[in-house]
C-alpha cells in the first residue's frame, strides 16, 4: 500500500505486555539483532500484583513497513499478552530517569545546582566536592541537561530508559494490537 | 516417592506425549535422557527409531510430521545432542513444520556449571523454534509438554524444544490434563469477512490473475488443497505453486502453470510478471519467487492470505491482506464467489490465457536426450522415468529430496497430483535433508514407496542413516543423480564466477554400491541411458532399501533461471529453448 511504500523513517515507542517467565527479554532482544532492527531504549519490570505479567517499552525507529513488521514478530512471540504502538495509536506520554553525578567545586559547582533546579532535578546525594542529581522528564529533556552538565564537571550518568503509557482512559489491555 | 498421584518426570512425559497421540520418537539416547529411555523400555505404545545422528532425527521427524500432518517428536540428549539437532530446528522453523523436540540437560543444580554434556540448549535454540521451554519444576512438566504441542502444530506450525533437566526426569511429578486455551498465544485462523468481500470483489474484475500458493495451503491440511482445487474450477484462474506447495494444486491440472521462482516456469513466471491481480495463499513472497523485489509483479494489485501476520507486508506490499488459516480463507473466499453474481471479464480472461498458452509454447523445460545406447544420461530424463515408472505402481509415492540441482530437477520434473507427498527442504536448503526424511516418511507409510532423489554430495551429509533403514527394514529408495560436482554450485561458478569452479568437485567419491551393500541395502547403478530403465525397475520392484547410482551429464545446468537480482521477465533458458538470455547484475552477483 501507498503508506508502505514510503522510506523515511519514524521513531515508534512501543509497549508490549509479556508473561513474566525466564527468556522473554532474550527473546525479544534476540529478535531485534536477529532481523536487524533498532533498539534506541528498552526497560523491563513486572508490572502486575501477581508478578505474572511484565511490560517491556521500547524506543525503536525505521519505515513503516520495518515498524509494522516489528510489531507484528513481537505479537507472534508466545509469551506476548499485547504489542501497542504508543506512537501511532494515539497521544501518550514517555518519561526517563536520570542520576546525573557532577564532580565540580567554586563557581561550577553553584552553576550546577542552578542549572539543576531550573531542570526541576534533585539532589540525592552530596560531598563537598560532588552531586548526584536525580532528574525525570523526556529523553529530550534529560538530553539537554545532561549536555549543560558536560562544562560542569559531568562525570557519570545513568539512565532507566523509557517508560510510557498512553494519555487517558486508554490502557494496553483496552488497546489491540494492530491486524 | 512415587504416588497415585505423582510419578517420576520421565513418566510423566511419557503419559503426556501418549495423551498427544505420539506414537514414534525419532532419537539418540546419552546420559542426560536416559531416565525417559527406562520409561520408553517398560512401555509398549510409542515406538522408537534409534537413528545414527541426532540432525537425522530431527529430519525424520520433519518427513514423518509433512506426510501425515501430525507432530513430529524428537528425542536427544544434552550438550552435543542437542546441539546437533539445531540444524533440523532451524529447517522446521523456515519450512513450519510442527517439531517437538525433547532434550536432555544436566540436573539444575548444574545448569551453567560447564558440567559434562551441558550446552545453553534454550539460548542456542531460540532463534531457531519456534518457542522452547527449560522445565524447572516438576509441576510444570506435564503442562509444558501439551502446550508445546498446541505451540508446534497450530498457527504456524514450527519446531518447540522443550529442555529436560535430569531431576526433573528422576523426580516424582504431577500429572496435568492438557489446557484449552493458552494465556497468551491465540493465532488467528478465522479470516475476516470484509477482507474476504476486498478480495472477491478484486478477484471478479480481474483481467489477468494468477493464484500463488505454497507451503501454507499443505499446512493446513488436505482440505485446503481441496478447497484450492475448488476455487480453481470455479474461477478458472491459472495457478503457480511455491516449492513448498507442489501438490497443493494437481500437476496434471491444464490451470497449473508449474513452480515459480528462481527455477519456475517460464509460464509461471511471466503470469507473475504480468498479472493483474495476484492471489497469494499460503506463500511468503521468499527471495527465491520474487527475484529482484522493486522488479516484482509491479502492475498487479496483491491479496495475502496468511495465518502468520509477520508475513504480509514483509517484502512486498500487499493491498488485501487476510490473516488466517489458508483452509478457512479458501473456504471463505470460495463461498464469498459463488455468492457473488458479478460476471468476470470472459474476454480479458480468454485473451490472459491466451497469452499464457504462448509462453507455454516455449518449452521451458525441454531437454534433449540421446538414446543411442552408450550415450550419457541427462538428469532431467533420469527423474521424468522415475515419475512415468512410479505412476502405476499401485502404491502411495512420497518424494523427498536433498538440497541443490536435483532438487530443482525433481520440483521440475517429478509431478504431484496431492499433497503431503513431496518433502523437499525449501527455506534452509539443508543438504542431507532427503535420506532422514524419507526414513521418517516411511515409518509413518510403512507400505508406500518412499524415494529420496539425490545428488551425490548431499547423500554424504546424512549417509549413517542407512543404518537406521537397516535396523527397522525401512526399504527407502535412494535415486542418486551422480554428477560428480555440487551441482548447484559448480553451475553458479559457471554462470556467475567466470567458471571458477572452487572446491565443488566431489572428489573422492565412495563406490555407492558397495556402500549400499555394506548397509546390508541393495546397490545400482546406470552409467549409460540403456541401463535406466532396468535400474529404476529393480529399485521399485525391490523390498529393501536400495541406493540407485545414476551417473548424469556432469555438465547439465538447471533451467529455467532468474539469476540473482534479476526480475521475472529476465529468465535464462536452457539451450532447446530459444532465448532471452540474461545477464546478472553487480548487485545480484552479491545476492545469494
Amino acid at each position: 500500500m501507498s503508506g508502505y511504500q514510503d522510506n523515511t523513517t519514524r521513531t515508534a515507542t512501543i509497549s508490549v505486555l509479556v508473561e513474566n517467565e525466564a527468556g522473554i527479554l532474550a527473546r525479544v532482544i534476540g529478535l531485534f539483532t536477529g532481523r536487524g532492527y533498532n533498539i534506541d531504549s528498552l526497560t523491563v519490570a513486572p508490572v502486575e500484583a501477581d508478578g505474572a505479567l511484565s511490560r517491556i517499552n521500547l524506543v525503536t525507529s525505521g519505515t513503516a513497513m520495518v515498524i509494522a513488521q516489528i510489531k507484528a514478530q513481537l505479537d507472534r512471540l508466545v509469551q506476548v499478552h499485547r504489542v501497542s504502538d504508543l506512537t501511532e495509536e494515539g497521544p501518550h506520554i514517555a518519561r526517563e530517569m536520570a542520576l546525573v553525578k557532577v564532580i565540580a567545586t567554586g563557581e561550577k559547582r553553584v552553576e550546577s545546582l542552578r542549572i539543576a533546579e531550573t531542570f526541576r532535578a534533585r539532589v540525592v546525594d552530596t560531598t563537598t566536592g560532588s552531586f548526584v542529581f536525580e532528574i525525570t522528564g523526556t529523553s529530550d529533556k534529560l538530553d539537554a541537561f545532561i549536555d549543560l552538565m558536560r562544562d560542569l564537571g559531568l562525570s557519570e550518568v545513568s539512565r532507566t530508559g523509557i517508560a510510557a503509557l498512553a494519555r487517558g482512559a486508554r490502557t494496553i489491555s483496552s488497546l489491540h494490537s494492530e491486524h | 516417592m512415587p504416588t497415585a498421584d505423582r510419578q517420576p518426570g520421565a513418566e510423566i512425559l511419557l503419559r503426556a506425549l501418549r495423551d498427544q497421540g505420539v506414537e514414534v520418537i525419532f532419537g539418540y539416547p546419552g546420559g542426560a535422557v536416559l531416565p525417559i529411555y527406562d520409561a520408553i523400555f517398560n512401555q509398549n505404545s510409542i515406538r522408537h527409531i534409534l537413528v545414527r545422528q541426532e540432525g537425522g532425527a530431527v529430519h525424520a521427524a520433519e518427513g514423518y510430521a509433512r506426510s501425515t500432518g501430525k507432530v513430529g517428536v524428537v528425542l536427544v540428549t544434552s550438550g552435543p545432542g542437542a546441539t546437533n539437532a539445531v540444524t533440523g530446528l532451524a529447517d522446521a522453523l523456515m519450512d513450519s513444520i510442527p517439531v517437538v523436540c525433547l532434550t536432555g540437560q544436566v540436573p539444575t543444580h548444574l545448569i551453567g556449571n560447564d558440567a559434562f554434556q551441558e550446552a545453553d540448549t534454550t539460548g542456542i535454540t531460540r532463534p531457531a523454534t519456534k518457542h522452547n521451554y527449560l522445565v524447572k519444576r516438576p509441576e510444570d512438566l506435564a503442562r509444558v509438554v501439551h502446550e508445546a504441542f498446541y505451540v508446534a502444530r497450530t498457527g504456524r506450525p514450527g519446531p518447540v524444544v522443550i529442555d529436560l533437566p535430569k531431576d526433573i526426569l528422576i523426580n516424582p511429578a504431577p500429572y496435568a490434563e492438557a489446557a484449552k486455551t493458552h494465556t497468551s498465544y491465540r493465532p488467528r485462523t478465522d479470516p475476516d469477512p470484509a477482507q474476504i468481500r476486498k478480495a472477491v470483489a478484486l478477484l471478479k474484475a480481474a483481467k489477468r490473475p494468477v493464484i500463488y500458493a505454497g507451503g501454507g495451503v499443505i499446512n493446513s491440511g488436505p482440505h485446503a488443497s481441496e478447497t484450492l482445487r475448488s476455487l480453481i474450477a470455479a474461477t478458472g484462474f491459472p495457478v503457480t505453486n511455491t516449492l513448498m506447495g507442489l501438490g497443493s494444486c494437481p500437476a496434471s491440472d491444464p490451470r497449473f502453470l508449474g513452480m515459480l521462482g528462481m527455477h519456475g516456469t517460464y509460464e509461471a513466471n511471466l503470469a507473475m510478471h504480468g498479472c493483474d491481480v495476484m492471489l497469494a495463499v499460503g506463500a511468503r513472497f521468499d527471495d527465491r519467487v520474487t527475484g529482484r523485489l522493486n522488479a516484482f509483479s509491479q502492475g498487479s494489485r496483491k491479496i495475502h492470505i496468511d495465518i502468520d501476520t509477520s508475513s504480509i507486508n514483509k517484502n512486498v506490499p500487499v493491498e488485501v491482506p487476510i490473516v488466517a488459516d489458508a483452509g478457512k480463507a479458501l473456504d471463505a473466499l470460495l463461498a464469498a464467489w459463488k455468492a457473488d453474481s458479478t460476471p468476470v471479464d470472459t474476454t480479458a480472461l480468454t485473451a490472459w490465457w491466451r497469452q499464457i498458452d504462448i509462453w507455454r509454447e516455449k518449452n521451458c523445460l525441454a531437454f534433449h536426450q540421446d538414446m543411442t545406447p552408450g550415450a550419457i544420461i541427462k538428469p532431467q530424463y533420469a527423474i521424468q522415468r522415475l515419475f512415468e515408472m512410479t505412476r502405476n505402481l499401485g502404491k502411495d509415492v512420497f518424494i523427498t529430496t536433498e538440497v541443490g540441482q536435483h532438487q530443482m530437477w525433481a520440483a521440475q520434473y517429478f509431478h504431484f497430483d496431492r499433497p503431503n507427498h513431496w518433502m523437499t527442504s525449501g527455506g534452509l536448503g539443508t543438504m542431507g535433508y532427503g535420506l532422514p526424511a524419507a526414513m521418517g516418511v516411511q515409518v509413518a507409510h510403512p507400505d508406500a514407496m518412499v524415494i529420496d532423489i539425490a545428488g551425490e554430495a548431499s547423500i554424504l551429509m546424512n549417509i549413517q542413516e542407512m543404518g537406521t533403514l537397516a535396523q527397522y527394514r525401512l526399504p527407502v529408495k535412494v535415486f542418486i543423480l551422480n554428477n560428480e560436482y555440487m551441482g548447484m554450485v559448480r553451475q553458479w561458478q559457471e554462470l556467475l564466477h567466470g567458471g571458477r569452479y572452487s572446491e565443488s568437485y566431489s572428489a573422492a567419491l565412495p563406490d555407492f554400491v558397495k556402500l549400499a551393500e555394506s548397509f546390508h541395502a541393495k546397490g545400482l547403478r546406470a552409467t549409460s541411458i540403456e541401463q535406466l530403465d532396468a535400474v529404476i525397475l529393480e529399485m521399485l520392484t525391490s523390498d529393501i532399501a536400495v541406493v540407485a547410482d545414476i551417473a548424469v551429464d556432469q555438465k547439465e545446468n538447471c533451467f529455467p533461471m532468474i539469476p540473482s537480482g534479476a526480475a521475472h521477465n529476465e529468465m535464462i533458458l536452457g539451450t532447446e529453448v530459444e532465448g532471452d538470455a540474461a545477464a546478472v547484475s553487480d548487485q545480484g552477483f552479491a545476492l545469494v
